[in-house]
């Protein structure tokens, strides 16, 4: 655990992740590998609060500005945010190789333990007492899951979109994608797409 | 519905998984567990290559280890074919969001605040709330014919929004239920 030592100077207007401003850098993408695995492995239910803590408050890689900053552009992109984060990081210390140490720091050995774990079903599944765990554990995951979507909701406040016509298209996203079952692409294309054109409008300078 | 028993995957269906998590990775925006009910539709209910409780287990599974929530690829690939299948699930989902990325990252970040960018932002948020719904709904499948799965599911979601417990004791509590009294 890392003592809580914030020393984050005072916000002086806006900055952006370019600015060289980090009180430390890795050294080598080995490093980044390292510091990666090490905090892939502490992230039980969501490895994002421990890269703020590991990369924020005790390797000091990054300011809290620079961490909300890439994390605002991991999300923009497609792909695991936390995945996209490490990507980012990395590239901009040592370029592709230091992509490519992240990446592999964050999932190499949460992967061996999966891995591991998947290998245990597969051998006991059929054992009652262990086939009655995993449906609980199931049940588990699926409340875990939809308690993230509910408290997403509050966000869709803020939307240029309005938080009626946002709500609305949320749970248009719900009939669609879990009750009726239409494919994603068409989802996030029709939908999506017009969403997209109405928030467009709205932002209009 | 679904049969007990899932069908074997074949020799030329590991080219149409392939190719459906190359394609699921470059949708994948706000993370990768809102593609799970796609996933569910492609595997579960189109080709029946997995059972509902396989499904739920498998993202169980992912959620009980340490590390990204998008190592449920990796126990969903397991189950259709062991190590290659694995392989393939985590290749494909991988590959084009970490090139796009990679290629990507320095432009988004120049562009964030500008109008498009924002609008692809505020656009696509909603979608991806009801995703993640979409995707609670679907794991629960396995629970809702069950009292007591269906009670571990709902006490899950109350103490989630109330408090701040570590996922894995949830968990770990989920499978005593579900060991001894489900």
């Amino acid at each position: 655990m890392a003592p809580p030592e914030t020393t984050l100077e005072p916000a002086a207007g806006p900055r952006s992740i370019l600015d060289d401003d980090a009180p430390r850098a890795p050294k080598s993408p080995g490093e980044i590998f390292r510091v990666f695995t090490r905090l892939a492995l502490q992230g039980f239910g969501g490895v994002l609060p421990i890269a703020q803590r590991e990369l924020v408050e005790r390797e000091r890689w990054l300011t809290r500005e620079q961490f909300l900053e890439l994390l605002a552009v991991a999300q923009v992109l497609p792909g695991p945010n936390v995945v996209n984060l490490s990507l980012m990081f990395g590239d901009r210390a040592f370029g592709w190789r230091g992509g490519l140490a992240a990446l592999g720091g964050m999932i190499l050995a949460p992967w061996c333990v999966v891995m591991l774990l998947a290998l245990a079903y597969a051998h006991y599944a059929q054992h009652p007492v262990v086939a009655g765990a995993l449906r609980g554990m199931g049940a588990v995951a699926a409340g875990l899951i939809l308690s993230t979507g509910l408290k997403l909701i509050p966000a869709l406040r803020r939307n240029a979109l309005g938080a009626p016509a946002a709500l609305v298209l949320a749970a248009l996203t719900f009939a669609g994608i879990a009750l009726l079952r239409v494919p994603l692409v068409w989802m996030l294309a029709g939908l999506g797409g017009l969403a997209c054109v109405a928030a467009w409008r709205r932002l209009a300078p | 519905m679904t049969p007990a028993v899932p069908l074997p995957v074949a020799g030329g269906d590991w080219a149409a998984i392939f190719a459906q998590y190359l394609l699921l990775s470059l949708l994948s925006i706000g993370g990768a567990i809102g593609t799970a009910p796609e996933m569910h539709r492609f595997l579960v209910e189109q080709h029946h290559w997995m059972t509902n409780e396989q499904f739920s287990a498998s993202v169980a599974i992912a959620q009980a280890a340490p590390g990204p929530n998008l190592l449920f690829v990796a126990v969903l690939g397991w189950g259709l074919g062991g190590f290659f299948g694995m392989c393939v699930t985590m290749t494909g989902i991988l590959l084009p969001s970490t090139t796009l990325t990679l290629a990507a990252a320095r432009w988004g970040e120049a562009r964030r605040s500008t109008r498009g960018v924002q609008a692809f932002v505020m656009g696509m948020a909603p979608l991806t709330v009801g995703l993640v719904v979409s995707t609670g709904y679907i794991l629960g499948k396995p629970s809702y014919g069950n009292p007591w799965l269906l009670a571990t599911m709902a006490a899950t979601v109350a103490v989630c929004l109330r408090t701040k417990v570590s996922p894995l004791w949830l968990i770990a509590a989920g499978g005593l239920v579900g060991a001894f009294l489900a």
